[in-house]
C-alpha cells in the first residue's frame, strides 16, 4: 500500500536534488533552470498528495497555479538568458562574475 | 461577501491591472516614441490607486468586511498603509527614470508598464491572505522585477544582475512553495485563518509542519534579503540600473516584509515561539552581517545594498517581539525606511559626470561638498539619518523598534542592536569624510532634471528634524494598521 509518506518521501528527495542542483552545478546555467523545474515539480507532487490524503481540492487547483506560473517563469529566465549569452557569449556558471559576489 | 463585494476591494488592483494592459498595447502600438507619455500614464494610475487605497487606511478598516474572494483576499487599513508606500517608490523609480534611460538610448516603453506589473504584484503581495493569493502576487513582481534588473541589455553588469536575480529569485520561491506545500499538507488549508486554527488547535506542533513555517520563513528571508539568505543584494543593486535599484530597494522590500507580517502574525500566529527564534537571528545576523560586509565597499551603490540588509534587521526586531506595538514599530520604520532610501537612491542618481556618465565609486564623489554643497548636504543627511543618529528622522524608526523590544522583554536583543548600529555608524561617517574633508575629485559636474531635484527635496525635508512634526500622525496611522493585523481573525 502507498501510502501519503511516500509521495511526502520522493517529493523531499526531488527538492533535496533541486536545490543541491543550483549550488553543486558549476557547468552551466541551463542545468539551473531544469534544477528549479524540479523543486517546482517536488511542490506539486506535495500538493496534490496532500490534496488527495485531505480529500480537499485546494491543493489541486494550487498545482494548476503553480504548473501555470513555472512556465512563465521559465519564460522569462530563458529569455534573460539569451541576453546574456548575446553580450558575453557564455553560459557556464564560473563565468558570471563580472561583479564580486 | 457577494461578488460586488469583493470586486469594489480589489478595485485598486482592478484599476492597475487594467492600466498596465492597456498601456502594454500602447506600448505596443506606439513603440518608443511614447514612452514618457506611458510614463506620466503609469504615473496618473499608480496615483490614483493610491488615492482608492487611503480610504481604507483612514477608517482603519479590519476584520471580516475588508476581505475579498472567500478569504483569498484582505483589503485592511494594514494592506493600505504598505500599498501607500509601494505605490509611491513606484512613482518615484518612474519619475527618475527618464533621464537616466536617455543617456542610454534605451527609454522604452515596457519600463512603466514593468514598474506598474511590478507594483501590483507587491499590492497583491501585501493583501494576500492566502497562500494561493500570495504565491501569485510574489510572482508578479518577481517576473517583472527579473525583466527590469536586466532592463540594460546592452550592458554586462546589468544583464548579470538579471540572471543572478532569476536562479535565486526562482530558488527562493520554490523554497517557500515547498513550505506552503507542507503547510497546507500537514494543517489542512492554505487560508491564513485556517491555518491559524490549525495550528491553535493541537498542542505542539508536527514536525511536519515546522518544516513548512521554516521553509516559508526562509523563503520570505530571501526576499527581503536578510541574512543568511543576502547573498545576492550587493550584486543585483550594483548591475541593475539605478533607478530600478531604487524601485528593489523600497516597494519589493517594503511588499515582502509587510507579505512576512501577515504570515508570521496571522498564519502562523499561534505558535510565535516556533518562529521566533529564526527571527531573532536573521535580525541581528542582518544587522551585524550588513554593518560588516559594507565597511570594504568601494562603490556606493554597493555600499546602500549593505545598508539595506541592515535596516533589514533593525525592522525584524519589530517582528521578533509579536506584539502590536512592535508590527507598529516596524510599519513606522518601513515608511521612514522608504523615505531614506529614494532619498538615497536619488542622490546617487544626480552624481553624473560632465557627459553624464553615472558615478558611482566612493573617491569619485570627494570634496563633494565644495562642488555641489546642497547635493552633499543632502547626501550627508541622508548617511545620518540611515546611521540613526538623532536629530534625523532615521533616529525615530530605531527608536520605536528598540523600545517595543524593551517594552516586551527583549531588552539583550536591543542591546545588542544598539550595539551593532554603532558598527554601522562607521561606514556612513565615512562617506560623509570623504565628501567633505577629502580633496576634491571634481568628477560630479552633471546636472539633473527636476523630478530629481524635487524627490530629493520632499524626502531630505521629511527625514531631516522636520519629520519629527510627523511622529503622531505616522504614528497614529501606524498603530491603526497594526491593530487591523492583529483583529483580523
Amino acid at each position: 500500500m502507498i501510502g501519503i509518506e511516500h509521495y511526502v518521501v520522493v517529493s523531499s528527495l526531488l527538492f533535496v536534488l533541486g536545490v543541491l542542483g543550483i549550488f553543486l552545478n558549476r557547468k552551466n546555467v541551463i542545468v539551473i533552470l531544469m534544477a528549479i523545474e524540479l523543486i517546482l515539480l517536488a511542490v506539486n507532487i506535495n500538493l496534490v498528495a496532500f490534496s488527495a490524503a485531505l480529500g480537499d481540492l485546494t491543493g489541486q487547483v494550487f498545482a494548476m497555479f503553480v504548473l501555470t506560473v513555472a512556465a512563465g517563469e521559465a519564460a522569462v529566465g530563458l529569455a534573460i538568458l539569451v541576453t546574456y549569452f548575446r553580450d558575453r557569449g557564455t553560459i557556464a556558471v564560473d563565468d558570471i562574475n563580472r561583479m564580486k559576489g | 461577501m457577494d461578488w460586488q463585494h469583493s470586486l469594489l476591494l480589489v478595485a485598486p488592483e482592478e484599476l492597475l491591472s487594467l492600466g498596465g494592459l492597456l498601456l502594454l498595447l500602447a506600448a505596443g502600438w506606439g513603440g518608443d516614441k511614447i514612452a514618457r507619455a506611458a510614463s506620466i500614464a503609469a504615473c496618473i494610475a499608480l496615483a490614483a490607486a493610491m488615492a482608492l487605497v487611503a480610504p481604507a487606511l483612514a477608517e482603519g478598516a479590519s476584520g471580516p468586511a475588508t476581505s475579498a474572494f472567500f478569504g483569498q483576499f484582505r483589503a485592511d487599513a494594514f494592506a493600505s498603509f504598505t500599498k501607500l508606500l509601494i505605490y509611491g517608490s513606484a512613482i518615484a523609480a518612474l519619475a527618475v527614470a527618464p533621464q537616466f534611460f536617455d543617456r542610454y538610448k534605451v527609454m522604452r516603453a515596457e519600463y512603466p508598464v514593468l514598474i506598474l506589473f511590478a507594483a501590483l504584484g507587491t499590492g497583491i503581495m501585501v493583501s494576500a491572505s492566502d497562500f494561493m493569493t500570495l504565491y501569485i502576487g510574489l510572482e508578479m513582481n518577481s517576473l517583472a522585477s527579473y525583466v527590469l534588473a536586466a532592463f540594460l541589455r546592452r550592458d554586462e553588469r546589468s544583464a548579470e544582475a538579471g540572471l543572478k536575480y532569476f536562479v535565486l529569485g526562482a530558488l527562493a520561491s520554490g523554497i517557500l512553495l515547498f513550505g506552503v506545500s507542507l503547510t497546507y499538507g500537514f494543517t489542512g488549508s492554505t487560508g491564513f485563518a485556517g491555518v491559524n486554527i490549525a495550528l491553535a488547535a493541537g498542542g505542539p506542533m508536527a514536525t511536519g509542519a515546522v518544516f513548512g513555517v521554516v521553509f516559508v520563513l526562509a523563503g520570505i528571508a530571501f526576499k527581503i534579503a536578510a541574512v543568511p539568505f543576502h547573498m545576492w543584494t550587493p550584486d543585483v543593486y550594483e548591475g541593475s540600473p539605478t533607478p530600478v535599484t531604487l524601485f528593489f530597494a523600497t516597494a519589493p522590500k517594503v511588499g515582502a516584509m509587510a507579505m512576512l507580517m501577515r504570515v508570521a502574525l496571522e498564519a502562523f500566529g499561534a505558535q510565535p515561539g516556533v518562529w521566533q527564534q529564526i527571527v531573532i537571528f536573521a535580525a541581528l545576523a542582518s544587522i551585524v552581517i550588513g554593518a560588516l560586509g559594507a565597511i570594504g565597499q568601494t562603490n556606493i551603490k554597493r555600499l546602500l545594498a549593505y545598508s539595506s540588509i541592515n535596516n533589514v534587521g533593525f525592522i525584524l526586531i519589530g517582528l521578533a517581539v509579536a506584539t502590536q506595538q512592535g508590527a507598529s514599530a516596524m510599519l513606522t520604520y518601513l515608511a521612514i525606511y522608504v523615505a531614506m532610501t529614494i532619498a538615497s537612491f536619488v542622490a546617487v542618481l544626480m552624481l553624473t559626470d560632465a557627459n553624464g556618465e553615472p558615478v558611482e565609486q566612493l573617491v569619485d564623489i570627494a570634496g563633494l561638498s565644495r562642488t555641489r554643497p546642497w547635493l552633499a548636504a543632502a547626501l550627508a543627511a541622508v548617511m545620518f539619518s540611515l546611521a540613526g543618529i538623532p536629530p534625523l528622522f532615521g533616529f525615530w524608526g530605531k527608536f520605536v523598534v528598540f523600545q517595543a523590544a524593551v517594552a516586551a522583554g527583549f531588552i539583550p536583543l536591543a542591546a545588542i542592536g544598539i550595539a551593532a548600529s554603532v558598527i554601522g555608524a562607521f561606514y556612513y561617517l565615512k562617506v560623509v569624510k570623504v565628501m567633505y574633508f577629502d580633496e576634491p575629485a571634481d568628477k560630479v559636474t552633471g546636472a539633473s532634471d527636476l523630478p530629481h531635484k524635487l524627490l530629493l527635496l520632499v524626502t531630505s525635508l521629511f527625514i531631516s528634524p522636520l519629520g519629527y512634526l510627523a511622529t503622531i500622525w505616522l504614528g497614529a496611522l501606524s498603530d491603526s494598521a497594526a491593530a487591523a493585523l492583529f483583529h483580523a481573525a
